[in-house]
């Protein structure tokens, strides 16, 4: 079948950047949707056009690297599922597609659909995690979990980090992969004594980075590949207001 | 040269123990002035670098992702091996050990795999103490499943996301000392050389993925945690942008490279679909526990499976093997698999494909049953091939997984480049000529949170360093080479792109350095592979500049690494005249087909050195000898 790319190409994060029209002629239903591009990319170079550079690696739907908006989706049109695990049987003959990058003023463009999204790292620096030095660790059965918060916590800690969130977000907010690092070791034994100062330094970390606030859209829970729940949100506020009366 | 190992002697149980006693302390206070290049932000690299600042040392950090969370180790799915027998189902670290050696086939340093088995304890506690969700029992205690067809269940697992949840525990332990400071990180950031003064590691070459700035790093010791070299092939389940750079290139500065033909094939991958492909996905191996694999007894039988009578199936691993029957080890099943494929009995479009079938257990234990064990897996079978299990049979094939070969290191993780360490996937250390399943998550968090913490300071304990810049003529003369293998690649415009000669080269190493081996074949791809690099260097085409985001380019210098191991590779495997694991020499097998050892000939690791591109490389041997476990025949009959 053939299939038309509207994408945005931009040279770097100085350039302005514009959509370009190309046509895939060829695309078999059983290429997932990065196939395609690369088949595309093939096809240019051979055109002496430069490819276009985009995110991916493990093309299995777990790093969270790869990721556009397609025609306004992140990752595309199916729930549940990373733009590398999308496969192009979900698409029929002349759908015109429109794909851009991640648009959040913490993710500035890098080249094409290629996105910066080092300020999730420093949301986590800033406290998602568990202060333990490497041989100070207890007997692993010496803290028992319940069953059932191991499974929520296991829910929030699926999280790949690729941003789809934030870029479905109209606030371009970090709350959903925030609350999910907060929500996954808030609900085990171990998280507890850091849990407050992990929410205070957290959320403080992710308005530093200039993500927008949380006003309950649930455009985020929508696309998340992982789909991680609106709960973690409702968890991180929970904490960051308890820590905040108690001022610890 | 003489290859030392280093390895302690005397009673197995003490030797780590006796031996970390014997290593030199860094005195505390002045651990800060000491610097350490760790590349690599994988379960090996991650957590060294991360055990490394907690120490004390300052730490710079590299990887080529965006994040340090993305490393390929991201993606293990089933689980993580340790001997803690919580089940008293008879585990210990000595049979964690055993099965190792064994499993491996007796191509492994005793020492090492025992060690590993022994820190194996630690490393749950430290993960669970990090906040990785293990599954869990009722009770709140730690769950663990049988893998891989051991005997004891000792393989600890969260859901089917195992390495995500152990690589973010590691990269939130990297995170904490990035932000206090002690681990400088360089994501986006390639390692393309190693910078050697007097004969000891001294720093790394990097190219800024995002500039194009080719610059010098330096430090007393340098760290490698690439991971594997699975991508020569092309087709494997590895992440895209697995690669052999670091290692290669650090190789062709004299680190010496161990049994590079020691590659694991996967027996249960989704196949291929159409020459586009661009990697394989695996299914996880669990589902062999409940999936009988079969195909037609006709040849190019096109019949949808459920529509196949029972008489006209034929369970070849059940028939071959009656006492192991699907569970048989990776290797046997995969070179089985690939048998009744050759013989023209494969399935589905390309005929390279077996039936891994459900059928049997939906009907005994119920769908619902079965949903709860494999849900997740069906379901990504169904995204990718549009197929339900549930009603049809599973096709599945081998495709290339993992790498047991990888740089020579000694007791210590130190390459015979004194201030060279290597860990992970990217060393040749503990699984020998084949890895057991949730093995490899191990070792890479023992070698970085607990082994090399401990052995580096007694490099840097006991020598003095001088101080090295980027005046130093070592490293300029390295940074001026990467300058020029980057002109070249991209002067070269040529006609072809780096993918398709990458494509080609993979299906020579698939078809002759494969599953299955012999002289012919090797030799017919060492006839191949130079004439074919030579053209990639004249012909490759390759867009863009060099100082920018240019994914071409960064592909390019990868895939012309890949060419010259791949020759190693197949010199390895045509000197080595004997079958043992992952390595099956058609030319010696048992009467009954399976592998067959020399263990006169070669017990011994072969450690090539390098000698320029296309000159053939020195070999040298580490004699393996076995005190504890006796080598003997592996049977699954
Ligand atoms: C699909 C799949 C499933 C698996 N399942 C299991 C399992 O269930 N159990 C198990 O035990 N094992 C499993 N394995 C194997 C295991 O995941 C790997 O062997 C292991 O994770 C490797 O870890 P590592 O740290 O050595 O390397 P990696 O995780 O590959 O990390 C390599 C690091 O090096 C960096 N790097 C590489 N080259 C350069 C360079 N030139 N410059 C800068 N940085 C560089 C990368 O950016 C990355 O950070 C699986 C493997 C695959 C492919
Ligand atoms: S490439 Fe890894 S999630 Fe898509």
């Amino acid at each position: 079948m053939k299939i038309i790319l509207h994408i945005w190409r931009q040279r770097n994060c100085k350039d302005k950047g514009k959509m370009t029209r190309y046509e895939v002629p060829n695309v078999n239903q059983e290429m997932s949707f990065l196939e395609m591009l690369d088949v595309l990319n093939e096809d240019l170079i051979l055109k002496n056009e430069e490819p276009v550079a985009f995110d991916h690696d493990c093309r299995e739907g777990i790093c969270g690297t790869c990721g556009c908006m397609v025609n306004g989706m992140a990752h595309g049109p199916l729930p549940g599922t990373t733009l590398c695990q999308l496969h192009m049987r979900h698409f029929k003959e002349g759908d015109e597609l429109y794909l851009e990058p991640w648009r959040a003023a913490a993710f500035p463009v890098v080249k094409d659909l290629v996105v910066d999204r080092s300020a999730f790292d420093r949301i986590i620096a800033a406290g998602g995690y568990i202060s333990v030095a490497t041989g100070s660790a207890p007997d692993g059965n010496a803290v028992l979990v319940p069953k059932e918060n191991a499974e929520c916590s296991m829910d929030a800690a699926a999280c790949i980090g690729c941003g789809a969130c934030v870029a479905m977000c109209p606030n371009a907010s970090a709350a959903l992969f925030t609350g999910a690092k907060i929500a996954h070791l808030g609900l085990l034994p171990q998280g507890q004594p850091e849990r407050d100062q992990r929410a205070i330094a957290m959320v403080a970390q992710a308005r530093q980075e200039l993500f927008g606030s949380c006003t309950n859209i649930g455009e985020c829970e929508a696309v998340c590949p992982k789909e991680i729940k609106l709960e973690v949100i409702a968890r991180m506020n929970g904490d960051f207001i308890r820590a905040s009366l108690t001022g610890r | 040269m003489e290859l030392n190992s280093n390895s302690p002697t005397g009673p197995i149980e003490t030797r780590w123990e006796r031996h970390r006693f014997n290593l030199k302390l860094v005195n505390p206070a002045n651990k800060r002035k000491y610097n350490i290049i760790v590349v690599g932000s994988g379960l090996a690299g991650g957590s060294a670098a991360a055990s490394l600042a907690e120490l004390g040392y300052n730490v710079d950090c590299f990887c080529f992702q965006d994040s340090p969370r993305r490393a390929h180790s991201i993606a293990a799915q089933g689980g993580i091996n340790a001997a803690k027998n919580y089940h008293n189902d008879g585990d210990s670290i000595y049979r964690l050990f055993y099965d190792t050696v064994k499993g491996g086939d007796f191509r492994a340093r005793e020492s090492n795999v025992h060690r590993l088995a022994g820190i194996s304890l630690n490393i749950i506690d430290q993960c669970v103490a990090q906040g990785v969700p293990f599954a869990r029992e009722y009770s709140g205690y730690l769950d663990n499943r049988s893998f891989g067809g051991a005997q004891v269940s000792r393989t600890f697992y969260a859901r089917g996301q195992t390495g995500q949840q152990l690589l973010l525990g590691a990269y939130q332990a990297l995170e904490r000392q990035i932000g206090m400071g002690a681990v400088k990180m360089f994501p986006r950031t390639e390692m393309l050389d190693l910078i050697v003064v007097d004969g000891r590691a001294r720093g790394i070459v990097t190219r800024n993925l995002i500039t194009g700035t080719i610059e010098s790093h330096f430090s007393d010791a340098v760290v490698l945690g690439t991971g594997g070299y699975g991508n020569v092939y092309y087709l494997s389940t590895n992440a895209k942008g697995c690669n052999a750079t670091a290692i290669w290139r650090a190789h062709k500065r004299g680190a010496l490279f161990a049994n590079p033909c020691f590659t694991q094939i996967h027996p249960t991958c989704i196949p291929v679909s159409g020459e586009y492909q661009s990697k394989l996905t695996l299914m996880s191996e669990s589902l062999r526990n409940d999936g009988r694999v079969w195909v037609p007894t006709t040849k190019r039988d096109k019949r949808v499976p459920s529509q196949i009578p029972e008489a006209e199936r034929d369970y070849f691993l059940e028939r071959k093997y009656p006492s192991f029957g699907n569970l048989v080890p990776r290797d046997v099943a995969s070179r089985n698999a690939k048998a009744v494929c050759d013989e023209g009995r494969g399935v589905g479009e390309s005929g390279l494909a077996v039936y891994l079938d459900f059928r049997d257990a939906i009907e005994r234990l119920g769908a619902s049953v079965i949903k709860e064990r494999y849900g997740n897996l069906f379901d990504m079978y169904n995204r990718i091939t549009g197929e339900d299990p549930y009603k049809e049979a599973m096709r599945i094939y081998p495709a290339m997984h993992y790498t047991m070969g990888g740089l020579w290191v000694d007791y210590n993780l130190m390459s015979n480049v004194p201030g060279l360490y290597v860990i992970g996937e990217a060393n040749f250390s503990d699984h020998g000529a084949n890895r057991l399943g949730a093995s490899a998550l191990m070792q890479g968090l023992a070698d970085g949170y607990f082994v090399l913490p401990n052995t580096i300071g007694d490099y840097l304990a006991s020598n003095k360093l001088e101080k090295v810049d980027s005046s130093h003529a070592a490293a300029r003369e390295a940074e001026s080479s990467v300058h020029a293998v980057t002109r070249k690649l991209l002067d070269a415009k040529g006609t072809r792109s780096v993918d398709s000669y990458h494509r080609e080269l993979g299906k020579i190493m698939w078809e002759h350095c494969g599953m299955a081996r012999n002289a012919e074949g090797l030799k017919q791809a060492l006839a191949l592979i130079p004439p074919l690099r030579e053209q990639y260097w004249s012909d490759v085409k390759v867009l863009g500049a060099g100082e920018e985001l240019n994914q071409s380019l960064e592909k390019a210098g990868r895939v012309a690494d890949f060419f010259e191991l791949a020759e190693l590779m197949c010199r390895d495997a045509l000197d080595r005249n004997e079958s043992c694991g992952g390595h099956f020499r058609e030319e010696y097998q048992t009467p009954e087909g399976e592998a067959a050892r020399d263990d006169e000939n070669f017990a011994y690791a072969a450690a090539w050195g390098f000698q320029g591109v296309g000159q053939p490389p020195v070999l040298h041997k580490e004699p393996l000898t076995f005190e504890y476990v006796h080598p003997s025949q592996r049977s699954y009959k």
